[in-house]
């Protein structure tokens, strides 16, 4: 396949810093489209603020760069205006869960046929390494320079928690399972919810001493595990990978369609 | 009969490369590294596999891995 017919050239080379876990996302999903046959003109990408927003900018498929937090809810109105577009969202984990919590929440909770791609790099990348809610207790940041007290949430289980009918988690070290996972997320008929962790070698791997890009990958296999693994029943640390959540219910815009058809009867 | 993937060549876009290291790190059998200006060079191309993880895990996409399909038989070449 060839990558470039997917991208903005002009763009590049990207602007993100070397080993940034974020261009692995970009490439692992160019090649779950491409071989999904998806055609360019049938994608749209609607980010909001963030290096992990950037991507949208170097796709060639339609694409919005909107408000920090409030992607969906424009991904919403995007979707339910003309439901045979593939929508997909990519935000940071600050961008979803901090400022865009309530509206991932509410998103998760209609079951859209949204992709959500949540590119958790434990912190705010863009503006200098602030802590998020994803860093979690221990960690070091630019605004915790002794240490984060803050609990984090875990995606996995806010997002099923709310009612998001796909949810799963994966690493940009698995790449071949990231691209799976991509492919089924936006298969699947619902709103979708793949966690990707994703290192900021800049900041959230400084602040950290987490080593280079090349170390924070190495992290990602030594301390994650597929779900059900008994290594985790040793050592409950370990994070597990996988698909969590994959239900079918019935999707807003198809539930939206059958109201009017009603109503006009 | 089956059909091996073997490697063409290697076509590493140095104005896109940054120097991560990462496709060095997982090739499995070591044929990249980088040069004195910190970009990926195939320097041991014989012992490529052409399994194009590197290809699929650069960041900068900077890597593509040009394959041919040959006859098992017909792989002579050592
Ligand atoms: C309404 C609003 N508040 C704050 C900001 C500043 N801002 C830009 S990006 C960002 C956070 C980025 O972190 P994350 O979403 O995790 O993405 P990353 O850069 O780490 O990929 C913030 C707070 C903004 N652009 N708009
Ligand atoms: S600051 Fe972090 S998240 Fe942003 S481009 Fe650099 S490495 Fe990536
Ligand atoms: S992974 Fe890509 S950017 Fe990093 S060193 Fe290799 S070719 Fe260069
Ligand atoms: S194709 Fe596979 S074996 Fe060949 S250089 Fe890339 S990672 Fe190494
Ligand atoms: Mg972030």
């Amino acid at each position: 396949m060839d990558v470039k017919y997917y991208l903005r050239e002009r763009f590049f080379p990207h602007l993100w810093c070397a080993g940034c876990g974020h261009g692995i996302v970009l490439n692992a999903l160019i090649r779950a489209v491409d071989s999904l046959a998806i055609k360019k003109k049938d994608m749209v990408m609607v980010s909001g603020i963030g290096c992990s927003s950037r991507i949208s900018g170097y796709v060639d498929f339609h694409s919005l760069h909107t408000l920090h937090g409030r992607a969906l809810a424009f991904a919403t109105g995007v979707k339910l205006s003309k439901p045979s577009l593939n929508v997909i969202v990519p935000m940071g984990d600050g961008d979803a869960l901090a400022i865009g919590g309530n509206h991932f929440i509410h998103a998760a909770r209609r079951n859209i046929n949204i992709t959500a791609l949540v590119m958790n790099n434990r912190t705010y990348g863009m503006t200098g390494g602030q802590f998020s809610p994803l860093s979690g207790v221990g960690t070091k940041a630019t605004t915790a320079p002794y240490m984060n007290i803050d609990r984090e949430f875990d995606t996995v289980e806010l997002a099923s928690a709310a009612g998001a009918t796909f949810v799963a988690r994966t690493t940009v070290y698995h790449v071949k399972q990231l691209q799976s996972m991509l492919k089924k997320a936006i298969k699947h008929d619902g709103f979708s919810v793949l966690e990707v962790l994703t290192q900021c070698p800049t900041y959230f791997g400084r602040k950290n001493r987490k080593g280079s890009a090349v170390d924070m990958m190495n992290n990602y296999r030594d301390t994650t595990v597929p779900i059900g693994s008994d290594k985790k029943k040793e050592n409950p640390e370990l994070i597990e990978r996988g698909i969590f959540v994959d239900k079918n219910l019935p999707e807003y815009c198809q539930a939206y369609a059958d109201l009017v058809e009603r109503a006009s009867a | 009969m089956a059909k091996k993937k073997k490697l063409k060549k290697h076509v590493i876009n140095r104005e896109w490369c940054k120097g991560c290291g990462i496709c060095v790190a997982v090739c499995p059998k070591n044929v990249l590294e980088l040069d004195k200006k910190d970009k990926a060079v195939a320097a041991r191309k014989q012992d490529c596999i052409a399994c194009q993880l590197c290809e699929q895990i650069c960041p900068d996409l900077a890597i593509t891995v040009m394959v041919k399909y040959v006859e098992e038989s017909a792989s002579g070449d050592k």
